[in-house]
C-alpha cells in the first residue's frame, strides 16, 4: 500500500469526524445567535490572536514544564514502589489495595490539601499531577512484573543470568510492554489532574493552559476560552498518539504482538 | 571459579562417582492446594556417564521433568542427592544447557542476538560472541533468518534456534524436556537428526539426557532409556541400544527396542487397570 493511500485511510475517518462536528457547530451558533455559542471562525480567530501576542505558547511551555516535572517525579516513585511490591509479597498485599484507592479517587480531592500544605504555588499544582499520575505507574509497573513468563526468567537463568544481570537482559525487557501501556495511562492522570490544578490554583506567576482557562472565563471572553480547550484537547491527543502510541506499536510490533493489517 | 584444589576434589569426586549426572534416592513431593502431599519422584537413583546419551522415558506426570528441573539447578529434591561431576547441584548454570519443551526465545531480541545471549554470561570476548552465534545458526541451518525476529519463525524453526543457543556456550549437558513435543511430524524427524548429529560430532565431550514419553524418539536417539512408572515416578526397568549411528527408525534394532519398552510399559499400565478394577 502506497504511504498517501495509507494516510488516507488512517487520518480520512478521523478527519471526516472532525469536519462533521465543526459543520454541527456552526450551525448551531448560526441558530443560536448568543455571544455565549461562538462559530468556529470566531474561535479560530481568537487562537490566532493567542498565538500572535504569544499567550498560547507561552502557556504551553509553562504547562509542558510543569507536566514533564510532576510526570518524571511519578515515574520514579511509581516504578521504585511497583518494583518493590513485585518482589516483596507482603508489601504487595499490604499497599497494593492503597494504591488502588489512590487510583480509583479522583486527583482533583487532593486539591485542597495541597493548597493548605503549599499555598497558592507552583508546589500544589505540581503535587496534583504527581499524585493524579503515580498510582497508574505503580499498578502498571506490578502487574507487567508479575506477568513476564516464568519460562523465559528460568531460560535466563539456566543461560547463566544471575541476580542483576537477570533483571537487565530479561526481566526488564520482558516487562516492557505492560510499563509502557502504565506509563501511558499515567500521562493521561496527570495530564487531567494538571489542567484542574491549574484551572484552581490561580495567582501563580507562570501562566499555565489551565490558568488560560480561568482568566478568560472571568473576562467572558467565550471564543478564547474555547481556543484553549481546543489547545489542551489538541495536545493531549498528540502526546498520546505520537509518543505512547507510537512507542507501543514499536515495541509490540518487534514482538509480534500486533494484530496483522 | 575453581582453584587447584576444587580441580583435585574435582578429579577425585569423578573418580570415585565415576558419572557426569547421577541422582540418589531422589524425592520430591509436592503439596497440592488441598493440603494433600503428593509424590513426584519416589526414591528414583540413576548415573548418565559423561558423553553419554541417554533418555528418560515414561507416561505424562511420571516425574521426569521434576527430575530434569532437579538437575538443571531450578528446583531442589525434598530427599536425596543430585549430583553433577559428583557434586551437589547449587543451581542452574551455563554448564548444564537445557532445551525446553517450548522454545524459549526472547521476543524482544532478534535470532542471532538469542543465540548470542547464551555468551554474555560466559567468559567470551565480546568481539567473538558474533561469530560464534552465527557458526551454530549455520549449524542448524538457520544463518539466513539471523536477523529476523522469533516471532517470524515457524514453531520447528524457534526450537532450532532454541537447540544453538542451548549450545553456543559449549555447555557439557544437554538437558532436554520433551523439546520437539509440539512439533509436526516433518520437524520433529529433522530435529531429531540435527540433535543426533550435533551428539555425535561432540564425539564423547558432551553428555545428553533427554526427556520424552515418545518410545520411538527414545529408542532412536539414545544409549541407554531409563523408563519411568507411572505417578508416582518409580525406575521400571533400562534398555541399552547399540545400533550404530546414524540411527533411522527402519533400523531392527531400533524396532526391537521399542517393541520391548511398548510391552513393558502397557504391562504397566495394565496392571495400573486391573488393579483399579479389582476394587
Amino acid at each position: 500500500m502506497s504511504r498517501a493511500r495509507w494516510v488516507a485511510r488512517e487520518l480520512g475517518p478521523i478527519l471526516a469526524g472532525i469536519a462533521g462536528l465543526l459543520v454541527v457547530w456552526a450551525v448551531a451558533a448560526a441558530i443560536v445567535g448568543s455571544s455565549s455559542l461562538p462559530s468556529p471562525l470566531a474561535v479560530w480567530r481568537a487562537f490566532l490572536d493567542g498565538l500572535g501576542d504569544g499567550t498560547i505558547l507561552e502557556a504551553v511551555a509553562k504547562t509542558l514544564i510543569r507536566l514533564a516535572f510532576s510526570f518524571a517525579v511519578a515515574i520514579a516513585v511509581g516504578t521504585a514502589i511497583g518494583m518493590g511490591l513485585a518482589l516483596n509479597e507482603f508489601a504487595r498485599r499490604s499497599l497494593r489495595p492503597l494504591i488502588v484507592a489512590l487510583q480509583i479517587a479522583p486527583p482533583i480531592a487532593w486539591l485542597p490539601l495541597a493548597v493548605i500544605w503549599f499555598n497558592f504555588s507552583e508546589r500544589a499544582v505540581v503535587f496534583v499531577a504527581f499524585v493524579g499520575a503515580f498510582p497508574s505507574v505503580t499498578l502498571g509497573t506490578l502487574a507487567a512484573f508479575r506477568q513476564v513468563p516464568p519460562l523465559l526468567r528460568r531460560a535466563g537463568m539456566t543461560l547463566g543470568a544471575q541476580g542483576w544481570q537477570l533483571y537487565r537482559s530479561v526481566i526488564f525487557p520482558a516487562a516492557l510492554p505492560g510499563y509502557v501501556a502504565g506509563l501511558q495511562q499515567a500521562w493521561g492522570f496527570a495530564w487531567k489532574s494538571l489542567m484542574a490544578g491549574e484551572l484552581i490554583v490561580t495567582g501563580v506567576r507562570a501562566t499555565g493552559l489551565g490558568h488560560l482557562l480561568a482568566e478568560n472565563q472571568s473576562q467572558a471572553d467565550v471564543p478564547a476560552l474555547l481556543a484553549a480547550v481546543a489547545v489542551i484537547v489538541a495536545l493531549g491527543t498528540a502526546v498520546d498518539y505520537l509518543v505512547f502510541n507510537q512507542l507501543d506499536r514499536r515495541i509490540r510490533a518487534r514482538r509480534g504482538l500486533l494484530a496483522e493489517g | 571459579m575453581s582453584t587447584a584444589r576444587d580441580l583435585v576434589d574435582l578429579a577425585d569426586a569423578r573418580g570415585r562417582a565415576g558419572a557426569k549426572l547421577a541422582v540418589r534416592d531422589l524425592v520430591k513431593t509436592r503439596t497440592s492446594t488441598s493440603g494433600h502431599t503428593l509424590t513426584a519422584v519416589d526414591h528414583v537413583s540413576f548415573e548418565v556417564r559423561a558423553g553419554e546419551f541417554v533418555s528418560l522415558l515414561g507416561p505424562s506426570g511420571c516425574g521426569k521433568t521434576t527430575i530434569l528441573n532437579i538437575l538443571a539447578g531450578l528446583d531442589a529434591p525434598t530427599s536425596g542427592r543430585a549430583l553433577v561431576d559428583g557434586r551437589p547441584i547449587q543451581g542452574p548454570g551455563p554448564d548444564r544447557a537445557v532445551l525446553f519443551q517450548e522454545p524459549a526465545l526472547f521476543p524482544w531480541l532478534s535470532v542471532l542476538a538469542n543465540v548470542e545471549f547464551a555468551l554474555r554470561f560466559v567468559d567470551v570476548p565480546q568481539a567473538d560472541r558474533r561469530g560464534r552465534a552465527m557458526k551454530w545458526l549455520e549449524n542448524v541451518r538457520l544463518d539466513h533468518l539471523a536477523h529476523a525476529h522469533p516471532h517470524e519463525l515457524s514453531a520447528g524453526q524457534r526450537q532450532r534456534v532454541a537447540l544453538a543457543r542451548a549450545l553456543a556456550c559449549d555447555p557439557d549437558v544437554l538437558l532436554a524436556d520433551e523439546p520437539f513435543g509440539a512439533l509436526d511430524a516433518q520437524a520433529r524427524e529433522l530435529l531429531q537428526n540435527e540433535l543426533q548429529r550435533v551428539w555425535v560430532e561432540s564425539d564423547g565431550t558432551k553428555t545428553f539426557l533427554f526427556v520424552t514419553h515418545n518410545v520411538r524418539e527414545a529408542a532412536l536417539l539414545s544409549d541407554r532409556v531409563i523408563v519411568m512408572t507411572r505417578a508416582p515416578g518409580r525406575l521400571l526397568e533400562e534398555q541399552r541400544i547399540g545400533a550404530p549411528r546414524p540411527r533411522d527408525l527402519d533400523d531392527v534394532l531400533v524396532q526391537r527396542v521399542v517393541s520391548e519398552i511398548h510391552a513393558s510399559l502397557m504391562k504397566e499400565v495394565d496392571e495400573d487397570v486391573s488393579r483399579e478394577m479389582g476394587r
